[in-house]
């Protein structure tokens, strides 16, 4: 009944065999089997949003969903933000307007932002605003964290 | 918490699926499908199912099709995709594409399903209480045949439906709404995204300036969403201003049976439908 079964991640482009029971969730599995531990596990109920993670390019909670549903699918992280030594621009703007203090809602929150503005460059502020609040953020009051991400966005708009 | 063991099982189609489903009905075999309501009830160890169905493999579950005057909607239709341009046209198209935004937040509507939210049959579902509102026709398959079952049959309790354990909803159909349907929707919980205390969905034409096929709907304050008849009596052949709206909501109000919580009394319920059944007709309007 607890028999692991072989899953292949594909993790940042980088491809991880790893053996798992069927109940491991993705978080766990992305953490703990491919060493992966940018991303946070928080409230383990889908709740807070800290293990935002995308696949495909959506945004999903990663506690979720268990890490045999994500065999092929192309899995992106915290981790595979940064190009080089060069920080993603939202990484950047996190920095910039101090979107962050413990940190710890901080991947959930740079991949639910990157996320929907690839998909969304042109997202309404509205919108915005209701996606930003997907995740809990117990440091900042959220009042940087959408200054950082509205500074990105209009980026974005200007640069199309 | 972490999840309770269970076997895993991944069909490629509905006719493995319902096999499946068959064989371990007994065992607490279960279908997943978004995973956005079952799975944290498997992380509370609430439900330790020992087996999971994995339909999101099954590629012909993930269609809306639109067909002689009804929408289908496969069991694995994510809430997201009634975000964008789906094949429902018309006004049963744009309740749609107003009610998903009231569904939790972007990252659960992303993966979460519609059929897995009638099937979960929250009292909170703001997909109940439209599939209620619409008089929708639940799709059961199972290996013993296939059977439709109507909104008022389906929907008997919190998280409580007409589904046998080894019954699978493969689809949902709404009936289309007439072109010149007006709709408004209103929920009301505390913070966005979190689980309505209250819902109205009201709908309706005129007809030679007066209200003709009403429908008001109420979700999140008794056990099970439904049509209030009561409050739709209160609206036929009346003119569509907001005194006729404010008789059919106080009937709404009084009709219904309030649920009770830790939070909310019965009282404060009733109190709200009566607020947002009247919004949701001047939405409408």
């Amino acid at each position: 009944m607890s028999d692991k079964i072989e899953v292949t991640l594909n993790v940042n482009g980088a491809e991880h065999r790893i053996r798992v029971e069927p109940r491991k969730t993705l978080v766990d599995a992305i953490r703990d089997d491919c060493g992966q531990t940018g991303t946070h596990i928080g409230c383990e109920h889908g709740v807070c949003g800290a293990c935002t993670i995308l696949i495909d390019g959506e945004p999903i909670r990663s506690c979720l969903m268990f890490a045999v549903q994500a065999q092929g699918r192309r899995i992106r992280t915290v981790e595979g933000l940064q190009d080089g030594d060069t920080l993603h621009p939202m990484q950047q703007a996190f920095m910039q307007y101090h979107a962050l203090q413990c940190g710890f809602c901080t991947p959930g929150f740079l991949m639910l932002a990157v996320g929907v503005l690839e998909k969304r460059p042109d997202i309404g502020d509205d919108e915005l605003l209701e996606v930003l609040s997907s995740n809990l953020c117990r440091c900042t009051g959220y009042q940087n964290i959408i200054k950082a991400v509205r500074a990105i966005a209009a980026d974005m708009r200007a640069a199309r | 918490m972490k999840p309770a063991r269970f076997s895993y099982h991944a069909p490629r189609s509905v006719d493995d699926a319902v096999a499946l489903l068959a064989e371990l009905a007994a065992e607490d075999g279960r279908i997943l499908a978004g995973g956005q309501s079952l799975v944290p009830t498997m992380a509370f160890r609430v439900a330790q199912p020992g087996h999971l169905i994995d339909i999101n493999a099954i590629d012909s579950l993930a269609t809306i099709e639109v067909d002689q005057g009804r929408a289908r909607i496969g069991a694995c239709v994510r809430h997201a995709a009634f975000e964008s341009k789906t094949p429902i046209t018309g006004p049963t198209g744009a309740l749609l594409g107003k009610v998903v935004h009231n569904i939790a937040h972007y990252p659960i509507r992303v993966r979460g399903t519609f059929c897995g939210s009638v099937a979960h049959a929250d009292p909170s579902s703001e997909w109940c209480c439209t599939v209620a509102a619409l008089d929708g026709e639940m799709i059961a398959r199972s290996r013993r045949g296939e059977r439709r079952i109507a909104a008022p049959d389906y929907f008997q309790g919190v998280m409580s439906t007409a589904l046998e354990a080894d019954e699978m909803l493969t689809a949902v159909d709404l009936p289309l709404m007439p072109a010149d349907t007006r709709c408004g929707f209103q929920e009301f919980s505390r913070r966005p995204g979190d689980f309505a205390i209250a819902m109205a969905l009201a709908a309706y034409r005129l007809e030679n300036g007066r209200i003709a096929d009403p429908r008001i709907a109420i979700g999140g304050a008794e056990v099970f969403p439904r049509r209030i008849k009561e409050a739709e009596a209160a609206l036929v052949g009346q003119p569509a201003n907001s005194a006729a709206f404010a008789r059919a909501a106080e009937a709404a109000s009084e009709a219904i049976e309030p649920m009770e919580d830790n939070f909310n009394t019965a009282a404060y319920r009733r109190a709200l439908v009566m607020t947002l059944a009247q919004r949701a007709l001047e939405k409408a309007r």
